[in-house]
């Protein structure tokens, strides 16, 4: 397949007051055109600054990227800033222009590639279509939800027609559901306009979801690269395993909003209730508080605790809890 | 309790220290615009870092800073004859409150043009936008509600340094308030003439205020 992004020997180091920092060390890579690639690493891992040099916004101190076959440390500033036409970028943080309006931020690069005021609206407008925002055309974005200003700025990035999409930490600040309609659109955007889409993330959900290559990166080292079903049915490197069984053993967080206060006053101190009402009712809760003390064999203090969200097994424990003889008693706003 | 000729002379202040005071500021910021922003684009962290630019321009900001507005109203007075014709009344002092306003207003600029957030400037640069659309189009735009207030601040710091060009025969309501109120004991002309400057400032700053509240989008109204 052909290759559009050739990242060849980049190394960059930055100048800190504790001496040399090298932020990424001899990187080789080559990304399929049409290709969804994923670079995925811890934080500092030095993704962040491999995703600029594709784009020269970060020069490398050495070695070069090849975009299209064109070698950018060869071009000159203008040849530069051409080339950045094809290759837009999308941010963790959105980064729209807080003055201006959403028309307005996504015709910002039309006019920069010389559109007159009046085409760049009406394209706009269509890219407003395509990212399935039509209604807030007018609205500015200290008006819109996360994954709404993600939308803008991904109809920002597509008005130069790009033939590269870059994303850094595009979903990170949005949550689960946003992410999943986020990546949706990228997906879409990869398969109808056949633009190469580059995603830098920590998250391995979103590398298994949506990318067909993956690279990991490690306090600057590419330590793997591979295709996906491949880095996740065999990981190589132990950076790799680390990655991927962090995802799948990550402890699920506790989404349920009903607390309880318990006061402990008449059973045993040798009875373990909550360890029963648990495997009774087979789901776990979070304890919050606990203040209990054994005075003369006898349970004393409260404690208190998050059901699940599952409104069933709550009653359920919530029955079990009163029939062990616990003052039980719902507490509003605790989480 | 004043006679016409004292209503129609503090009339005639007035609208002489709005002269001077809107004059200065606006050319203050002729100068102080491309200077806040050569401040910011050439400083270590800009978008085209130049440090022997950067130092020099620091350098002279701040002498010119240093410098306090009565002695500097006198050092110039030889370039204000030249420029004016004369060194005394309300045209004159434009040239010393020009001088002294656009290195403070130039501070002013670059400290509202660093505000901006860095990642709107990279997102510009990604797509390609060359510096001076940068410029033109981000910092500009995004900082335009805190060069408002600046601007307002300006104003009220101008129109106190006219009022102080009184004492050397500035005209405007200060050299009203100095002629007749200081020199001639006359505690009413001042009362009202320093009632008026503080009604000016006051307006000016509410309406620059009001102004930036209504152009920053980044409030939901």
């Amino acid at each position: 397949m052909n290759k559009i992004i050739r990242v060849v020997n980049v190394s960059k180091k930055f100048k800190g007051k504790e001496g040399e920092f090298i932020a990424l060390n001899n990187i080789n890579l080559e990304i399929g055109e049409g290709d969804i690639y994923g670079i995925i690493g811890m934080s500092g891992a030095g993704k962040s600054t491999l995703v600029r040099c594709l784009n020269f916004l970060e020069v490398p101190t050495q070695g070069t990227v090849y975009i299209q076959d064109k070698d950018l440390r060869s071009m000159k500033e203008k040849e530069l800033l051409e080339m950045r036409k094809g290759v837009s970028m999308i941010f963790q943080h959105f980064n729209l222009l807080m003055q201006k309006n959403v028309v307005d931020n996504i015709c910002f690069p039309l006019l920069i590639s010389g559109y007159s005021k009046k085409d760049a609206k009406k394209r706009a407008y269509e890219l407003l279509k395509i990212v399935d925002l039509d209604e807030k055309a007018t609205s500015y974005p200290a008006q819109l939800s996360g994954g709404q200003k993600q939308r803008v700025a991904i109809a920002r990035a597509l008005a130069s027609n790009p033939k590269i999409l870059l994303c850094d930490e595009a979903t990170s600040a949005l949550d689960p559901q946003t992410t999943q309609s986020i990546l949706a659109l990228l997906k879409q955007i990869n398969k109808e306009y056949g633009i190469t889409i580059v995603i830098i993330t920590h998250e391995m959900d979103v590398i298994q979801q949506i990318c067909s290559h993956v690279a990991i990166l490690d306090h600057g080292n590419l330590v793997e690269t591979g295709s996906v079903t491949e880095i996740f049915t065999s990981p190589k490197t132990k950076e790799a395993k680390r990655l991927i069984y962090n995802g799948d053993t990550r402890v699920e967080e506790m989404k349920g909003k009903r607390c309880i206060r318990i006061v402990f006053s008449e059973n045993s101190s040798f009875e373990p209730v909550i360890a029963n009402m648990i495997l009774e009712c087979k789901a776990p809760v979070n304890i919050l508080l606990a203040d209990t003390r054994d005075i003369g064999g006898r349970a004393a203090g409260e404690m208190i605790l998050q059901l699940p969200q599952d409104e069933e097994t709550a009653n359920k424990m919530i029955e079990y809890l009163k029939s062990r003889k616990l003052a039980v008693e719902e507490v509003k706003d605790y989480v | 309790m004043f006679d016409s000729t004292t209503i129609s002379m503090i009339g005639q202040g007035t609208l002489d220290t709005l002269y001077m005071t809107i004059v200065s500021t606006v050319m203050g910021y002729v100068l102080g615009i491309p200077l806040g922003i050569a401040l910011t684009v050439t400083d270590s962290t800009g978008l085209r870092p130049n440090s022997v630019i950067y130092k020099i321009l620091d350098l002279i900001t701040n002498i010119l800073r240093s410098v306090p507005f009565l002695i500097l109203l006198v050092l110039v007075s030889p370039l204000t004859k030249l420029i004016v014709g004369k060194s005394y009344g309300s045209s004159a002092t434009i040239v010393p409150l020009v001088i002294s306003a656009a290195p403070f207003i130039g501070r002013m600029v670059e400290s509202s043009l660093k505000e901006v957030d860095n990642g709107v400037i990279e997102a510009a640069k990604s797509m390609g936008a060359s510096t001076v659309t940068i410029i033109r189009r981000v910092l500009l735009v995004e900082a335009r509600t805190s060069l408002l207030i600046g601007m307002t601040i300006a104003f009220g710091t101008i129109l106190g340094y006219s009022a102080m060009a009184g004492t050397l025969g500035g005209g405007g309501l200060g050299d009203i308030a100095i002629r007749y109120g200081y020199y001639r004991y006359e505690a009413d002309i001042m009362v009202v003439t320093t009632f008026l400057l503080v009604i000016l400032v006051m307006v000016m700053q509410n309406l620059g205020m009001k102004l930036s509240k209504v152009i920053d989008k980044r409030l939901i109204n």
